[in-house]
């Protein structure tokens, strides 16, 4: 098939804003009136409220509201589980806790009235490591839950391990931990919040979720006692989200109530320190996993118990094991697969999704083992890999319907371009290869009881086209791949159409910018109504040309006979004839995609995503046995993506992910100290500069998805997944040893070699 | 205690009352409402606020606004020409594929662009050393590297 515009390298639709500076974010966003609020943290990240006088703060001038617990209704919570007040009035679990907030006329005054609020506490014992909280005596955080256990049973039991584990030949048994990385936005997060004359209220917003965050909105008001009202979100650019936007949070209700209190817009912007301790980050799991295989290497079952500090309240975090499942159940061929979850309040940050959505966490511990039974069993890790790799075709123990399914060319070309034969099991010069491989959804991902998006074409009488969509584009290319798929299908140049996808009162419901689902669901959404616009323009230009439906073609944005070329004419000029004309008629569809996937069943079974996307990473790396430094020579990124639609913004998303990925595997970790954070800032947290980037190579291997718009699947997240597993296996491969706890520190390795040569 | 300062903005003589305390970034996003330059942590450490001050990349979260005095100062929206003839930089920024959400991006241009003035001819090296403070979360910095080599060729 050939396309016009799919597969093209076009450039991001909004980026001559962003160059120029004239892309307006949260903090450019000024509005007549507006005040700035502040909030203020607990000092203790475990303690009773005594008392909080806020007379001195009211007092000062230019402070025109201070909040407190009281000001909200005494059980309104936010979050999954609805265990998280906006402000605290009675005890505070964590050092983010949210106690009071002040707006003013300016963000100094209100700084400076912070100051003025005196808190008194009674220190309570805190709990910072999720096998304290699960003992029987320890202090229960959440009285109303009862447990620090969370009830969230994730549970998975697929075939017999038990039988399968006798069974094997060969049996690997291991424990990996993973620490709390945070997503590192550019931006930090903010909202402004006001309410109009009929206290409808509008939320500027960076959200990943704007239906989603509507409703919760819409749902505070109601308890705030303002019934029936509306809700308007209107994105601004959004400065970086990898999830970290995927939930609403106690500084957006802080923002509505203070508004409310004043009548005027209120600001709240995040300083960066806020941005480090104040938002959830990835959460640090514990996670014991077995595995086996028969003589011939067939893998015959996978077994993982995994501990994840939940941190002291519930956002997304906690849902994460849902999709954990998948690679464990799913990646390679594995007939009996065992999984138990167990979230653990703690009086620590409380974590949310990101980049993945617990995947890169499983798949660390999964691929790590799996060179571990390669070892054992003396088989190649590669062909290993090799034998067990998915095929198209096949139904996996969740239940997962795999459609297309690259994993096995993906492996083959990784292992192809990092020489792999030759470089493999040498150790020469302390360089060793690793490769590691993935499963994500790649369809979309029901984990909402929707996982639908809507999409309204029109058309004006310049022969352009607005597209309005609920797809948020949080940089990582939405607006541009969606005008490709629109003009691909209207044969119209790209240029002429325009993605409208921010703001909630123009654009249809949209379950949110995650799993990387927007490609597909969105996709598929402006597709399928461009194709009811495209049928009544073809009627149109039918009876125009005098010609058959069939036979008429457009391309450019002019319409021909196909058989005829003669006969064509421009399309502006075809609809203004049928607008300007007694009984005219203009051109407008819509059409809500919701695809065929469906929610996981109460046994954790069912097809969650309508295609899954699969990837391999390999690299070669040095290590420096004197400094325990690890050196990536290359690293090779391949990719099962269906189809390129758009290779610039694709081999964006693949970069952007290695290096998260790299940063996760070997830089980045959050270092918590008894509920304090230590290093919440960009020099002690250290994400990557260009100085880390080494030489990334992508492979993009396309497998032509039938559900896909134009044979597409999802490829957001999957950039990151097998990143660190990778670099941990070619670390053995050079020095062996191997790291199981992220991130893969000089000081780590260097410990490691030690207890090696000891050894 | 305000004081007056002169100096040039991206190409116009400027004339301000300004506090003593204020940096200049605070100075041109909250007086001059000139929000292209962005503030990603207000400490020096991301780069996203960088302006040219005298052909130099300069952090302007950490630069005091008295010590712009008679000093030429270009920021992102000074870079451009009249109407949409948007700088070398600019350009292959956006053909490249270099932006992604684009909080970093006007002061990656920035950091290039004061490159460009030290260096007709910049090699991979220098490109990273001139960028080596502009944190980008998005992009792995691969395409913005190919930029700033396009715009160099383009020159
Ligand atoms: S805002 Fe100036 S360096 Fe980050
Ligand atoms: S493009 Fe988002 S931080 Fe660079």
């Amino acid at each position: 098939m050939s396309f016009n515009i799919i597969g093209k390298k076009i450039p991001k639709k909004d980026a001559p804003f962003k160059v120029t500076g004239q892309a307006l974010y949260i903090d450019d966003v000024e509005l007549p009136g507006m005040l700035y609020g502040k909030i203020l943290y607990s000092k203790y990240p475990h303690a009773r409220i005594l008392h909080i006088d806020t007379s001195k703060a009211e007092k000062l001038p230019g402070v025109k509201a201070v909040i407190t617990a009281k000001d909200f209704p005494p059980h309104f919570r936010i979050g999954f589980m609805k265990d998280n007040p906006p402000l605290k009035g009675t005890k505070v679990l964590s050092t983010r806790d949210e106690i009071a907030a002040v707006c003013a006329i300016s963000p100094e005054i209100a700084e400076e009235a912070l100051d003025l609020i005196s808190v008194e506490y009674e220190v309570l014992q805190g709990i910072f490591d999720p096998l304290v909280a699960m003992r029987e005596d320890a202090p229960i955080l959440h009285e109303e839950v009862g447990s620090n256990i969370l009830k969230l049973p994730w549970r998975l039991v697929c075939g017999d391990v038990e039988k399968a584990k006798k069974e094997s030949a060969y049996v690997v048994e291991d424990t990996f931990t993973t620490q709390w990385v945070t997503h590192c936005c550019l931006a930090t997060s903010g909202c402004v919040a006001y309410f109009d004359v009929n206290n409808n209220l509008t939320m500027y917003s960076n959200t990943q979720i704007p239906s989603l965050a509507q409703n919760e909105f819409l749902e505070a008001l109601t308890a705030l006692g303002l019934r029936n009202r509306r809700v308007r979100i209107i994105q601004v650019t959004i400065g970086g989200g990898f999830g970290s936007k995927l939930d609403t949070y106690p500084y957006e209700y802080i923002a509505i109530l203070l508004a409310l209190k004043t009548r005027k817009p209120v600001k709240i912007v995040f300083s960066r320190d806020e941005e480090f301790f104040a938002t959830s980050p990835r959460q640090c799991t514990i996670t014991k996993i077995s595995q086996g295989c028969d003589r011939d290497g067939r893998l015959t079952f996978r077994e993982v118990e995994m501990i994840l500090d939940n941190g002291a309240y519930t956002s997304w975090g906690a849902t994460t094991p849902s999709v954990m499942m998948m690679p464990i159940s799913s990646l390679y061929r594995v007939p009996n697969v065992k999984y138990t979850a167990t979230c653990v309040y703690t009086n620590n940050t409380y974590c949310q999704a990101m980049r993945g959505y617990g995947n890169p966490q499983a798949t660390f511990a999964i691929e790590s083992s799996l060179d571990h039974l390669a070892e054992e069993s003396g088989i190649d890790p590669y062909d290993l890999r090799i034998i067990n790799a998915n095929e198209p075709g096949e139904i996996t123990p969740q239940g997962f319907r795999v459609t297309t399914c690259g994993l096995k060319e993906c492996i083959e070309e990784v292992a192809k371009r990092l020489n792999w034969k030759e470089k493999r099991g040498r150790g020469l010069k302390k360089r060793g290869v690793g490769i590691a491989s993935l499963i994500h959804v790649g369809g979309g991902a029901r984990v909402y009881k929707s996982d639908g998006c809507g999409t309204i074409i029109k058309m004006d009488d310049f022969g352009k086209v607005d597209v309005f969509t609920g797809a948020s584009d949080i940089g990582q290319g939405a607006d541009t791949v969606i005008a490709q798929i629109v003009a691909e299908e209207l044969g119209v140049p790209v240029e002429d159409v325009n993605v409208i996808h921010n703001d909630t009162d123009i654009c249809p419901w949209d379950v949110g910018v995650h799993a990387s689902r927007t490609t597909f669901v969105a996709g598929n959404s402006a597709l399928f109504a461009a194709k009811k616009i495209k049928k009544k323009l073809l009627e149109i230009l039918s009876k125009l040309l005098e010609v058959p439906p069939e036979d008429v073609a457009i391309k450019n944005g002019i319409a021909f006979s196909k058989s005829d070329p003669q006969k064509s004419i421009p399309l502006a000029r075809a609809l203004r004839r049928i607008h300007f004309t007694t009984g005219g008629s203009m051109l407008m569809a819509e059409h809500f995609y919701d695809p065929q996937n469906e929610n996981l069943n109460k046994e954790f079974r069912g097809n969650l995503s309508a295609a899954y996307a699969y990837g391999t990473h390999g690299v070669e790396v040095e290590v420096d046995t004197e400094t325990g430094k690890v050196k990536i020579l290359k690293y090779v990124a391949a990719h099962d993506v269906g189809r390129a639609i758009n290779p610039l913004l694709l081999e964006g998303q693949i970069y952007g992910g290695v290096l998260q990925g790299i940063g996760y595997a070997l830089s980045e970790k959050m270092i918590y100290d008894n509920g304090y954070l230590k290093n919440g800032n960009f020099l002690d947290y250290k994400i990557l500069t260009v100085r880390d980037v080494p030489p990334v190579e992508i492979v993009i291997i396309e497998t032509n998805e039938e559900a896909g718009p134009f044979g597409a699947k999802g490829i957001g997240e999957p950039g990151l997944v097998p990143t660190a597993p990778a670099i941990a296996n070619a670390i053995y491969d050079a020095v062996g040893v191997r790291i199981r706890d992220l991130p893969i520190t000089p000081e780590k390795v260097l410990k490691a070699l030690k207890e090696k040569n000891k050894g | 205690m305000k004081r007056e300062i002169k100096f040039k903005l991206n190409g116009e003589e400027v004339t301000a009352e300004v506090e003593s305390h204020w940096t200049l970034l605070y100075f041109l996003r909250e007086v001059l409402k000139l929000k292209g330059t962005k503030e990603g942590c207000g400490y020096g450490e991301c780069g996203a606020c960088t302006v040219v001050i005298d052909k130099m990349a300069v952090n302007s979260c950490l630069f005091p606004v008295m010590e712009v005095n008679g000093k030429d100062v270009l920021t992102i929206e000074g870079i451009s020409g009249p109407g949409e003839a948007l700088h070398p930089l600019q350009k292959a920024f956006i053909e490249e594929g270099a932006v992604q959400c684009g909080f970093c991006t006007p002061g990656m241009i920035m950091s290039a662009y004061a490159l460009f003035e030290e260096k007709k001819n910049p090699d991979d090296e220098d490109i990273k050393e001139a960028i080596e403070g502009n944190l980008c979360r998005c992009t792995g910095y691969v395409k913005i590297i190919d930029a700033i080599n396009a715009a160099k060729r383009g020159k």
